[in-house]
């Protein structure tokens, strides 16, 4: 039954059936054009790990395929012109109304076409579950410290991709062209307006002409439809690639080490496994898609410069940026002495969360740098075993998460009946003094469950035994782990700030003593984990 | 007075039955509603003609009605000549329209100073909104309930939508979901307004609304708005259940919460070993 | 076949010191290497799965299984079905409706049969063992790393790329400048005009009169009672043949009447308003979105996408969020014929703020 795995020579071995036969045919056939059978034995019996949290990125991997399948089918059908037409279809209250080409066959591909508006919320619903999967693949790599030596490379690609699943999405989000996206482009033109010398210039060349000009769909069309999927592709090949060469990291557990892989092989129960995940994943996306409207494109009209609606907001991954314009406080206009406008109310958001970015993109290399740590490593770490990083990572996931909340403030407000200028004044600290707050909290935490490990690796776990001794006194009785158990919780390494030492020439550097500070802000407090010695000692 | 179809189930009123077949398009569920208002209505529509008469004076014991009714209830706040005191503005010239709305919805009276009158249950029968209404348009003229054409929901829908795109959407929301305001107030969602209210908050403008007078906005352009929001209300959005027409904001938390929480939950099987 | 294994002092990935270190660095071993670590106790007894233990278990997850994927072969000729069955009436938007629900549900069943079905063929009944594989360092074998190193020595040496510096150089400098003239191929994206110009300037002139959005209806002052907001575009906008989304995202102008003593105005702008009515520019200065939530008892204008807050009573200066100045104010009278006109073009450019604005 298997068409690849059987190499051809041996196929002839026993003595075939019909169907056995054509396979082995078939087998030789391209194997012999191909050299497939190189790289079956080379993958066939690959081994991957199994942990839920593994299964994260094959989610985004999934609702990419169901975006290029679903967007496929809906090429056949958008035409993206901003070409003025009046709207002839069957949506009565847009009956007569003058609209953009694009935005008309948007509307016809929701309510002319059989399946049509199945095929748009799908590829929607797919869109939006795509980029949260990477979101939280990524938070996964980063709080288990996957990032870590071979793997630098492959976080910054799956950052890269981060940031195309973003362009793709707010690409898709402004070609139906209706007054919901139009206002996107509208916060997007006003943001280039903003950026010194060029703004002006870039938001022309760029729609072509004033806002909105006639050119800007088919341009993002073309963008979202060849340029950015092309990218993208070709980023998830070189991801793919790099997650077979460096394998698969595992946590730690009895038998695992960092110099094997303990899993099922790739032929046949990994194969099986992600195979019909993809079919699972495939399936809850059409579930939704059949059950909840998204982006009901006919309740906002043609884009009209006039009209807005409340509520406006981008999808939520491009939250976290609009959110940052409207945390920023009033009138940051500065006209300087030439007479040019910095108008920083924008351009502060825009070069903050730039460099968000690129902490996010450049953190693997600044932990290597501060830890002074050039072992590879394989081996998932628990989050609280490394109580700075986590840290860091809860400050930035605040940090985000502030921004994404202010994007829906006005939302915030309504529903939970608060004022908004309330509700904005709290997310204005949420997002400045909440990251500090968040790192100290965490880190204790992290601390605190260290210990706790500790505790239970050394004296078990309480049974909830209570036993009267001789003496009267009451203990409750603990119950020792098993050497399996106890592995799980003193298989950590522990490690020790760099120490400055003064370098060929005898001098030291200011990186030095920075680094040298650094390191010691990451591995100053710090838990050991439980030796044989305290073990033996614990049991006499 | 002119009155409308009721919703308020409890004080069912006296329509007139050709009106309220023509009220709103013909469609199943509403022949249903005719059906089973006619039922109800019918024997109290046949016992007291009064209330069905299309009469835009009030009569005077209408008046005193109200007037009684505006000294125990209002007068605490609009003061006694409904003049206006600190605690509330004058009604002179509020017109008839303005107590049906305010009191209509429940907003009037005022349950506790907030940072705006809420919808509310209504406190009173439609009588009796009626004579305050007659007897608040009796001290000065002011906005009067509208006749029955302008709020019969029969005008143009793509008309209606434009006006309500550009005057109305970016407080009320596309969908008629509604909206934040600053500093606490908000602009309610208008999912099950009568459309006689409606007409009246367009028109009087109430607490921040502004005001859309006849001569900004025309009755029939009143009407098609009305029509718009009566085509949104009865038609369901044909992507399935639109989680609140709140726009990517929910979107976004369904997708977190119900497609990736179920997808973890699908992972956890996947990966867990079999019994 | 897993020998216990601490994770730091392996002989292949796990070095404690990389081999090529700096020396110039300071010394990277910072991993406590303890000799009394607990060791690794190796991999537990498996647990063996009911299938395993089972036949009858075996035979029904089999059962199962087929029943899944028979159950998704149904699903996808249901989707057909509905397809066929549920097709859409132009005149009843519920048609659409059921259109989606059940071939959704068709393809569903389909794609979840399959899937599920999959995941516990592999679940229960193949090979459940785990298995190892070790790892090795993914640098390269010393072989490997010292032939490429002589292959580009080698390169070298035959194409003399390091001795023949002049060629290298100008090779590096001819590509370069190859993507010079992409750049001057982007310029026609726009035309030729200068979008600084274009942006200073407004449909809005002196006698034209406000009209209604959309219908382009003027408006006289006495239409526009106390608390009225009017949404509004230039005369002549609604019947641009070209142009016309562009012309209306820069003259777009919200209309409202106040009682004249609640209006306070700016002295330079003294006539600018007629009788309470004053008309401000609905484009945000922040990013631009239309600025026209207009609550008619505070006076306060508030920006749906923002939130920025402006005080239309004080000449609309900004008294929350991000916006950076006040909206322009377009100077307004009436005409002999009683309808609202402009005095003239705004007097400052609407919208985002750029760098060429205040030029």
């Amino acid at each position: 039954m298997s068409t690849t795995t059987t190499p051809p020579a041996s196929a002839t071995e026993t003595a075939p059936g019909r169907g056995m036969r054509f396979t082995s045919w078939a087998a030789n056939y391209v194997d012999e054009r191909t050299s497939a059978s190189t790289a079956v034995k080379a993958l066939g019996r690959k081994i991957f790990p199994d942990h839920w949290s593994f299964m994260l990125g094959e989610v985004a991997l999934y609702s990419f395929i169901v975006i290029l399948l679903s967007g496929t089918f809906l090429t056949f059908f958008f035409d993206p012109s901003m070409t003025e037409v009046e709207y002839e279809g069957s949506y009565v209250p847009l009956q007569g109304i003058p609209m953009s080409v694009a935005y008309h066959s948007a509307l016809d591909i929701s309510f002319e076409i059989r399946g049509g508006l199945l095929m748009r919320q799908v590829h929607h619903w797919a869109a939006l579950l795509f980029v949260a999967a990477i979101g939280l693949h990524m938070l996964r790599v980063f709080f288990t410290g996957a990032f870590r030596k071979p793997r630098e490379f492959n976080w910054v690609i799956g950052f890269l991709l981060f940031v195309m699943a973003m362009a793709l999405g707010f690409t898709g989000y402004s070609l139906p062209d209706d007054l919901l996206s139009g206002n996107g482009l509208r916060i997007i033109d006003g943001m280039i307006k903003a950026v010194p010398v060029a703004g002006a210039w870039i938001s022309y060349l760029l729609f072509g002409d004033e806002f909105p000009g006639t050119d800007i769909i088919p341009r993002l069309y073309v963008l979202h439809i060849m340029l950015l999927p092309a990218i993208t592709i070709a980023l998830i090949g070189i991801h793919m690639v790099l997650l077979i060469v460096n394998k698969h990291t595992q946590f730690a557990a009895p038998g695992r080490t960092n110099d094997n892989v303990v899993g099922a092989p790739v032929l046949p129960a990994f194969a099986a496994k992600a195979g019909g995940f993809f079919f699972i994943v495939f399936g809850v996306i059409v579930l939704i898609a059949s059950f909840f409207t998204i982006n009901p494109i006919w309740n906002y009209g043609p884009y009209d410069p006039s009209p807005v609606s409340a509520g406006t907001q981008p999808d939520w991954y491009i939250g976290f940026a609009d959110g940052a314009l409207r945390l920023i406080p009033p009138n940051l206009d500065w006209v300087d002495p030439f007479g040019f406008t910095w108008p920083f109310g924008v351009l502060i958001p825009l070069v903050g969360l730039l460099v968000f970015l690129a902490a996010v993109a450049l953190y693997p290399f600044f932990e290597a740098w501060v830890t002074g740590d050039k072992r590879e490593h394989h081996i998932a770490e628990r989050p609280r075993n490394a109580p700075v990083r986590t840290a860091i990572g809860a400050a930035g996931v605040t940090f985000y998460a502030a921004l994404w909340a202010a994007a829906s403030s006005d939302l915030i407000a309504t529903h939970f009946r608060l004022s908004i200028e309330g509700v904005i004044h709290a997310l204005q600290f949420a997002t400045v003094v909440g990251p500090f707050i968040a790192f100290s909290i965490t880190k204790r935490v992290c601390l605190a469950l260290q210990r706790k490990d500790r505790e239970i690796a050394l004296h078990g776990f309480e049974s909830g035994r209570v036993v009267r001794l001789p003496g009267g006194e009451y203990i409750e009785v603990h119950e020792q782990l098993d050497d399996f158990e106890r592995w799980r919780l003193v298989s950590f390494d522990e490690y020790q700030p760099l120490m400055i030492r003064p370098n060929d020439d005898g001098k030291i550097t200011v990186s030095q003593r920075v680094r040298a500070g650094l390191s010691r802000w990451f591995f100053e407090d710090r838990i050991a984990p439980v030796t044989q010695n305290e073990l033996e000692a614990q049991k006499h | 007075m002119i009155r409308r179809i009721e919703t308020h189930d409890t004080m069912a009123h006296t329509p007139a039955p050709a009106r309220r077949a023509g009220r709103r398009s013909p469609l199943a569920t509403t022949a249903l509603l005719v059906v089973g208002l006619l039922a109800t209505g019918g024997a109290y529509a046949l016992a007291t003609t009064t209330a069905t008469a299309e009469t835009t004076a009030a009569s005077a014991e209408l008046i005193d009605e109200g007037g009684k009714l505006f000294a125990a209830n209002c007068a605490s706040c609009h003061g006694l000549d409904a003049e206006g005191t600190a605690a509330g503005p004058t009604l002179i010239g509020a017109g008839a329209l303005a107590v049906d709305f305010q009191v209509g919805t429940g907003r009037m009276p005022m349950a506790a100073s907030g940072p705006q009158a809420e919808k509310k249950p209504v406190q009173f029968t439609q009588e009796q909104i009626d004579a305050m209404a007659a007897w608040v348009a009796d001290l000065a003229p002011g906005p009067a309930v509208p006749a029955d054409r302008y709020i019969a929901g029969d005008g143009d829908a793509a008309n209606g939508a434009e006006l309500f795109r550009i005057n109305c959407a970016m407080c009320h929301n596309v969908a008629g979901a509604g909206g934040a305001l600053t500093e606490g107030k908000w602009a309610p969602g208008l999912a099950g307004v009568d459309p006689v209210h409606v007409y009246g908050a367009m028109v009087t403008g109430p607490q921040n609304m502004p005001v859309f007078s006849d001569l900004n906005l025309t009755p029939e352009e009143k009407n098609d708005i009305i029509t718009y929001l009566m085509y949104v209300e009865e038609n369901p959005s044909v992507g399935g259940w639109d989680l609140g027409s709140l726009g990517p904001v929910s979107e976004g938390l369904f997708i977190w919460i119900f497609g990736l929480g179920a997808l973890i939950g699908v992972t956890i099987w996947l990966t867990a070993k079999s019994n | 076949m897993a020998e216990a294994h601490d994770g730091t002092s392996g002989e292949t990935a796990g070095k404690a010191v990389a081999p090529q270190q700096d020396h110039s660095a300071p010394p990277p071993a910072v991993a406590v290497v303890r000799a009394d670590r607990i060791p690794n106790p190796g991999f537990p007894p498996e647990r063996l799965r009911v299938t395993d233990l089972d036949p009858k278990k075996e035979k029904q997850a089999e059962r199962t299984i087929s029943a899944l994927f028979f159950l998704s072969i149904i699903g996808s000729v249901l989707a057909v079905v509905a397809y066929i069955v549920f097709p859409i009436d132009e005149l009843d938007p519920t048609t659409i409706r059921l259109n989606n629900m059940f071939l959704g549900i068709g393809i569903t069943l389909g794609l979840l049969g399959v899937g599920i079905g999959a995941v516990h063929w592999s679940k229960a009944l193949m090979h459940g063992h785990e298995q190892v594989e070790q790892r090795h360092p993914t640098r390269g074998s010393d072989e490997a790393r010292e032939r490429s190193v002589e292959i580009f020595r080698e390169a070298n040496a035959e194409s003399g790329f390091t001795r023949r510096t002049l060629v290298r150089n100008s090779l590096i400098g001819a590509v370069v400048a190859t993507p010079i003239p992409a750049i001057a191929l982007f310029r026609d994206l726009a035309p030729a005009e200068d979008p600084v110009a274009l942006l200073k300037h407004t449909m809005w002139d002196t006698g034209v009169r406000l009209t209604r959005d959309p219908s382009g209806t003027p408006i006289k002052a006495a239409d526009v009672t106390i608390g009225s907001a009017f949404h509004v575009i230039p005369e002549g906008l609604a019947e641009l043949e070209s142009h016309r989304l562009e012309e209306k995202a820069k003259a777009a102008v919200l209309l409202m009447r106040l009682p004249v003593d609640e209006l306070n105005e700016r002295e330079d702008r003294a006539g600018w308003s007629y009788d309470g009515i004053v008309a401000y520019s609905k484009i945000c200065t922040h990013v631009g979105c239309p600025v026209a939530l207009y609550e008619q008892q505070t006076h306060h204008l508030l920006c749906p996408c923002h939130q920025s807050q402006f005080d239309v009573a004080n000449h609309c200066a900004v008294i929350f969020g991000p916006a950076a100045r006040p909206l322009p104010q377009l100077p307004i009278t009436v005409d002999e014929e009683g309808y609202l006109v402009a005095q003239s073009d705004f007097t400052e450019p609407v919208g985002p703020s750029f760098w060429e604005r205040a030029l």
